[in-house]
């Protein structure tokens, strides 16, 4: 299986790429609502409560 | 562009996605998920969903994490075992330094937000659990001893008390008794796969119990801790954490588990392996059940208004 690897055409290397971007990028906006939400939950009503 | 390692040749960007998925040990993660869930259901105090569910994603990726360390160091292993053998760097599809900082970007990742998002005991535990699989077990009790994975199953019993730490903020005796559930059960688990699975553990120089103790001491063993895990399942419901549903579970499932573990010892040659699998197989479908009991003693009993 290795064997043929490395005779991969360039087109298929930047689809791989394309691909793994696309997956990082999903991972990171699932991070971001994540985060987000994560902050409203803990945040709770203090947020309200200014000086 | 290619270039050379270990013999080997990687093609630079060949990586699928999927690869890195399973970098992650996907089978595994979802034992430790439902565990980790487990406690953290059975955990007393609040629990937010949303904080809930994102424990239990630091769990997953803390878990995979491990997984991707493990097989950037255990490349030379993965390429002699037929079980292994066509995972992502032994098969050429990715370099090991690629695996490598994934799985510490991932644990970085895991322990901070679990720390945010919960507290940092169970953060903690999150980092000690990864700590001991990739570097206590993986690199060093692996290669060294035959009590590599009675050791090291220390690791794959952490998640239930990170789940339970995440909402209590603490370690008690309910979690350590889920601790110890996993951690008796990890011994006749894989020795019933090393019995086998024999001559790739051989071929690949990992001391496992049969190669280095014999087949007639494994049996041996895997019957002595199938015999106290038994017991040990049945303490739940003596320190009174459990009721009724989980003992009766606990002890008609734990009773099949022996069966199965001291069928093993009269037995040898093929018979002896295709009773070995059948205890391999079973022993995952055991540690499940028994969770999900847990969980139903905990959840139905309050449904039905008894408890």
């Amino acid at each position: 299986m290795s064997n043929s690897r490395p005779e991969m055409s360039d087109e298929e290397i930047i689809a791989r790429r394309r691909r793994r971007s696309i997956a990082l990028g999903i991972a990171l906006a699932v991070l971001v609502a994540l985060f987000y939400a994560i902050t409203i939950v803990r945040m709770g009503g203090n947020v309200f409560e200014r000086p | 562009m290619a270039y050379i390692e270990h013999n080997d040749t990687v093609a630079a960007g060949a990586a699928q996605v999927e690869d890195y998925f399973a970098l992650l040990k996907p089978r595994v993660m979802s034992l430790v998920v439902f565990t980790a869930l487990v406690g953290m259901l059975l955990a007393p105090g609040p629990l937010n969903p949303v904080i809930g569910f994102a424990a239990i994603l630091c769990i997953a990726v803390g878990a995979g994490a491990s997984g991707a360390l493990n097989m950037w160091f255990d490349a030379d292993i993965d390429r002699v075992m037929s079980r292994t053998a066509n995972r992502p760097i032994p098969s050429g599809r990715m370099h090991r330094g690629d695996a490598l900082v994934f799985g510490l970007w991932l644990s970085g990742f895991a322990v901070a937000v679990l720390g945010l998002a919960t507290n940092w005991v169970a953060a903690g535990l999150l980092a000690f659990t990864i700590f001991f699989y990739a570097v206590i077990y993986t690199m060093w009790l692996k290669r060294s001893t035959p009590q590599n994975i009675v050791i090291g199953g220390a690791a794959g019993a952490f998640p239930p008390m990170v789940g339970w730490a995440a909402v209590t903020g603490n370690v008690s005796l309910e979690s350590i008794l889920l601790f110890l559930i996993i951690f008796l059960w990890t011994p006749p688990h894989f020795w019933a796969l090393a019995l086998y699975k024999q001559s790739d553990y051989e071929a690949a120089g990992v001391p496992m119990m049969p190669n280095v103790a014999g087949e007639r001491s494994t049996r041996i063993q895997i019957a002595v801790y199938s015999v106290i895990l038994v017991a040990v399942s049945l303490l739940p419901g003596v320190f009174g954490f459990a009721g009724w549903i989980y003992e009766a579970a606990a002890a008609v499932l734990g009773a099949v588990f022996l069966y199965h573990a001291l069928r093993l010892l009269n037995l040898t040659g093929a018979e002896m392996r295709r009773r070995a699998r059948t205890l391999f197989t079973y022993s995952l479908s055991y540690l499940f059940v028994i969770f999900l009991a847990l969980l139903a003693d905990g959840t139905v009993l309050v449904w039905l208004g008894l408890s």
